[in-house]
């Protein structure tokens, strides 16, 4: 079973519809007695990182969530559930969750390539570390819609990166932690074999 | 690789799809439904669908066929037609559309492109500004269903919008619809160079060229709709999509 936090920021209805397909038993969490019974975790998100984490907070879901992480409970972050598990964002200044060492900075326009912000479209992947979440991913491309992207700490931590103007981080791990700054839940079969690795973790 | 997005734009009225020429003339092309299936088969980069009836009609968006579609629909999915208010935009951010397309609403002010931006971010609101040229030359933006001219200029409403919190302009020349000759390269120009978020051509697409040509004038994406369902010069109705090669290539 996996466990979708829906703290009113997010596209839910899109990932219950790919869990959906995919065959995968999932729910809709948004208590702190929830999240402290999940087993697997997807943490999605939209919209402005200080809305979210104030949200989180707010609901009191950010002590479970660490709690879970402590016990060993696998979680996904997804979009700004991604770069929620760092430290913080130049889009506000509300912390973070801290579940992996970094920040968000946002992507500066660089005229020649005619860059525009938000970042909205497909982009291929190069991936660090091929088993767990990316197993069975060749040449995989997924849809991304963002401003704002990770940078991590220690460099070990990047799962995959992509490219948009400049090379940036797609995806981070960190033991039992995973944040894709992607929507697997609307990139086609990439996304799919991407969650259905989550959900065989 | 930064690859362009191609956008099948798909027209729905009465809960069947249809395409038109010059805003008029709505020809049946098929099932919605139907439609998303091959698209997905297709590994199309993005969906929009514009119910052409709803604003005419007074109606509000089809929510049930909206979840229909939002259970199939594996790609992005955005959405217009007949949304007025807030409570809207969420059921459909809530039923898995990503994007809402918001047009007519915006004839009287940028109100709810405000709260729909503070509901889901930016990036989940895109404005489509139609434009129609007058025999003096000059653009002016259209709303319902290219019904009502605004007497407004493309670029003044695009810079108000994306101010308001558009995060995408999809910007579609009436004059070209259906016609595929081409799109309008002028006011993609024009509306391109005047904002920062991504401009989605539309309008025009009768070829892969046409694609690259929106993209030299500055076009984020590049939409289309009678490329993508008719085949040949009876316009006999086939869903087609060009394959990640073939745009890797035009892109090249």
């Amino acid at each position: 079973m996996i466990s979708i936090v829906n703290y009113g920021v997010s596209n839910i209805g899109s990932m219950l519809n790919m869990m959906k397909k995919l065959g995968v038993e999932a729910e809709t969490i948004s208590t702190p007695v929830e999240i402290e019974r999940a087993e697997k975790i997807i943490l999605p998100g939209v919209g402005a990182f200080d809305h979210g984490m104030k949200t989180i907070l707010e609901m009191g879901l950010a002590e479970p969530l660490k709690n879970r992480v402590r016990d060993g409970v696998p979680l996904l972050g997804v979009c700004l559930g991604m770069q929620m598990l760092g430290r913080g964002s130049d889009e506000g200044t509300a912390a973070g969750l801290g579940l992996i060492g970094g920040s968000c900075k946002r992507f500066t326009p660089n005229g020649a390539a005619a860059i525009r912000i938000p970042h909205m479209g497909w982009s291929e992947l190069l991936i660090r570390q091929h088993d767990g979440l990316m197993a069975g991913l060749e040449n995989p491309r997924f849809y991304f819609v963002h401003s704002y992207y990770f940078v991590c700490d220690d460099p070990s931590d990047e799962l995959a990166r992509a490219n948009y103007g400049i090379d940036f981080t797609a995806a981070v791990h960190r033991g039992n932690v995973w944040g894709v700054q992607f929507h697997p839940e609307k990139s086609h079969r990439f996304g799919m074999t991407l969650l259905k690795n989550f959900a065989a973790l | 690789m930064l690859r362009n997005r191609i956008i099948p734009c798909l027209l729905m009225l009465n809960g069947g799809l249809v395409k038109t020429v010059k805003f008029k003339d709505p020809k049946y092309v098929g099932d919605p439904i139907n439609a998303v299936h091959i698209f997905n088969d297709k590994e199309v980069d993005e969906l929009a669908f514009l119910d052409i009836g709803a604003t005419p009609a007074g109606a509000e968006p089809n929510f049930e066929l909206l979840a229909a579609i939002a259970s199939q629909a594996f790609m992005p999915f955005s959405y217009g037609g007949g949304i007025t208010n807030v409570d809207q935009v969420k059921r459909l951010y809530a039923l898995g559309v990503e994007k809402v397309i918001l047009n007519t609403v915006t004839a009287t002010g940028p109100r709810l492109v405000e709260q729909a931006a503070a509901v889901a971010g930016s990036s989940g609101v895109v404005v489509s500004i139609d434009v129609r040229r007058s025999w003096t030359g000059k653009y002016s933006v259209y709303v319902r269903g290219g019904r009502q001219d605004l007497k407004r200029d493309p670029v003044t409403h695009a810079q108000e919008m994306e101010r308001a919190g558009a995060g995408e302009i999809l910007l579609t020349s009436i004059d070209r619809d259906g016609l595929m000759n081409g799109y309008d390269l002028d006011l993609i120009r024009q509306v391109t160079h005047a904002v920062s978020v991504p401009v989605v051509a539309a309008g025009g697409a009768g070829e892969l060229r046409h694609f690259r040509e929106a993209v030299e004038q500055g076009a984020a994406a590049v939409a289309a709709g009678s490329m993508f369902v008719f085949m040949g010069k009876h316009r006999a109705v086939l869903i087609t999509y060009p394959n990640y090669q073939q745009l890797e290539q035009l892109f090249a």
